[in-house]
């Protein structure tokens, strides 16, 4: 009992610090220490939130901008997972595509930008390439070494206790690549929104990115800050949910065994 | 006075261990003719020739490097002989009757410890029937309580002894060890020796365990056989009665005679 008190008075500790900052940047602006055209008040991001939110601006471009990171997830790592996959468990195709694979990751992916407008223009299939070849790599990388480094003593044990190649893929390879492919999911979570933010802002006709630029042609301060704030709850929000997904499906690991 | 004539008068084992002598020298379990292993055109092991009866208990000694991996591994149809043969007996052509057990545990941390032991009924049963055996046999080896629990949470003699569970589910009739216990410390390794021989008792498999405890192996094994430059150097009965009792003078006599061999003095 005591214990969850404690807990509960330690959690709410971490968050005064960013109380007391928020109350001193609004009484800060209010003052007229910070001027409205440099960083709006905090009241004024809100007040910015609730507009846009009765307008039902918002909420449309936060699902344009969210159904566009996941289906550039889901097809960048869809594939990914399928190359590592594959790659994993054949040599032949390893030999094939691996060194490839390797030599196109070394381009950074948002500097395909110039071509990838020149290709698409600025319509949908632009931001969808650009966001599945990021989550790609991370995704593709994470699950070869996850595979390769399953230990080879606990397949040769699964060959002799006569487990079939699918047993033996889904009770020992897989979860034994798992840990590995969660840090590649989180690393790829990271990278959707990054190239998300970047893509909507140079090129986009709707979306958060594209809030944020009209914003700011508009000289409307509050809603750029605002849009910033968006970005990185959501950001935060996909992180939670990989944790989430990771503490469910990796508690035999002792690093997630609370007890 | 010759040492086979010595009784160990205090248990080493359970109560209920049966003598030596009752035990009949029936049907052959395996045979090897004149099996050879090479890796890579180096031989490993060659013109070995080795009968074993159903429900003895044989050890394999030999210094690192010899071969000893080699033949049971070979014995468990890992590996196919460069030349020679290898026959097993009736009860044991199928390959599932021959089990072997390493010196790691090698259980499946992402699986609780039931449902590793389980894995020893890989195609021969599923479902509840199993998870029934799983219980009984985890009772069997002293863990009948811990089946929920995760093998990160298990010290290492337990980890052993739930590999043995698995081992010893599909009631193999041939259960080769290769140095199952080398890992643990002096007073686990005793308690597990306890417990295998109990168990190989009450099972009556037939054990090949490959140990380089020269003590272990007198204590345990109904036959010690000695591997030097990929030959069997010797081959010698223990006929101390069961139970017997650890580093006792007549196992003192048989372990002599086994590490002048190794040491050819
Ligand atoms: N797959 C393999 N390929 C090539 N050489 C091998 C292979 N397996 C074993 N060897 C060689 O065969 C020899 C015997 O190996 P083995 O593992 O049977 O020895 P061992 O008697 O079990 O040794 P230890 O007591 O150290 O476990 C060694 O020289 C080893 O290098
Ligand atoms: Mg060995």
């Amino acid at each position: 009992m005591t214990g969850t008190l404690s807990n509960l008075g330690r959690s709410a500790l971490g968050w005064l610090l960013p109380a007391a900052l928020l109350a001193g940047w609004e009484v800060a602006s209010r003052a007229g220490l910070i001027p409205g055209n440099v960083l709006p008040a905090p009241s004024a991001v809100g007040e910015a939130f609730w507009k846009l939110l009765w307008s039902g601006e918002l909420v449309e471009n936060i699902r344009i901008s969210t159904l566009r990171a996941l289906s550039g997830f889901v097809i960048g790592g869809a594939i990914g997972f399928s190359l590592g996959l594959a790659n994993g468990l054949s040599a032949l195709s390893r030999e094939l595509t691996d060194t490839t694979l390797q030599m196109i990751r070394n381009i950074p992916h948002l500097a395909l930008i110039p071509l990838v407008i020149l290709w698409f223009g600025i319509d949908e299939q632009a931001k969808l390439f650009l966001v599945a070849l990021g989550v790609f790599f991370p995704i593709y990388v994470n699950t070869l070494l996850g595979i390769q480094g399953v230990d080879p003593q606990l397949v040769e044990m699964g060959r002799i206790y006569g487990m079939s190649r699918t047993e033996l893929f889904l009770r020992v390879i897989l979860p034994g690549a798992l840990p590995s492919i969660f840090v590649g999911l989180r690393y790829a979570l990271g990278i959707m929104w990054l190239t998300l933010i970047v893509a909507e802002t140079i090129s986009a006709s709707s979306g958060l990115g594209y809030m944020a630029m009209q914003a700011r042609e508009f000289l409307l301060i509050d809603v750029v800050v605002l849009s910033i704030l968006i970005y990185a709850l959501l950001g935060k929000l996909a992180d939670s949910l990989a944790r989430f997904l990771e503490r469910i499906s990796l508690q035999w690991h002792p690093a997630y065994q609370t007890v | 006075m010759t040492a086979a004539t010595i009784t160990a008068r205090q248990s080493f084992a359970a109560p209920s261990a049966r003598a030596y002598a009752t035990r009949p020298a029936g049907t052959l379990a395996f045979s090897f003719r004149n099996v050879a292993k090479q890796f890579g055109g180096k031989a490993v092991l060659q013109g070995i020739n080795l009968d074993v009866h159903e429900g003895q208990f044989i050890a394999v000694i030999g210094k690192s490097g010899c071969g000893k991996s080699t033949l049971l591994r070979l014995l468990a149809g890992l590996d196919k002989p460069t030349s020679g043969e290898l026959v097993h007996g009736s009860g044991s052509h199928d390959d599932k009757r021959t089990r072997i057990m390493f010196q790691e545990p090698r259980l499946l941390p992402w699986a609780r410890v039931s449902r590793n032991v389980e894995i020893g009924l890989t195609g021969i049963e599923k479902g509840e029937a199993a998870r029934k055996k799983g219980l009984d046999i985890l009772a069997e080896v002293g863990l009948a309580d811990r089946g929920g629990e995760w093998p990160s949470v298990l010290s290492g003699g337990q980890r052993q002894r739930v590999a043995l569970a698995r081992a010893l589910i599909g009631h193999p009739s041939i259960l080769a060890l290769d140095e199952p216990l080398g890992a643990l410390d002096a007073l686990t390794r005793i308690e597990m020796q306890q417990l295998l021989e109990r168990i190989w008792i009450a099972k009556k498999f037939t054990a090949v365990l490959v140990t380089h405890d020269v003590a272990e192996a007198v204590a345990l094994a109904d036959r010690v056989v000695v591997i030097d430059g990929g030959r069997i150097a010797l081959d010698l009965e223990i006929p101390v009665e069961r139970p017997r009792r650890h580093a006792s003078p007549e196992l003192a006599f048989f372990e002599r005679q086994i590490l002048d061999k190794l040491y050819n003095r």
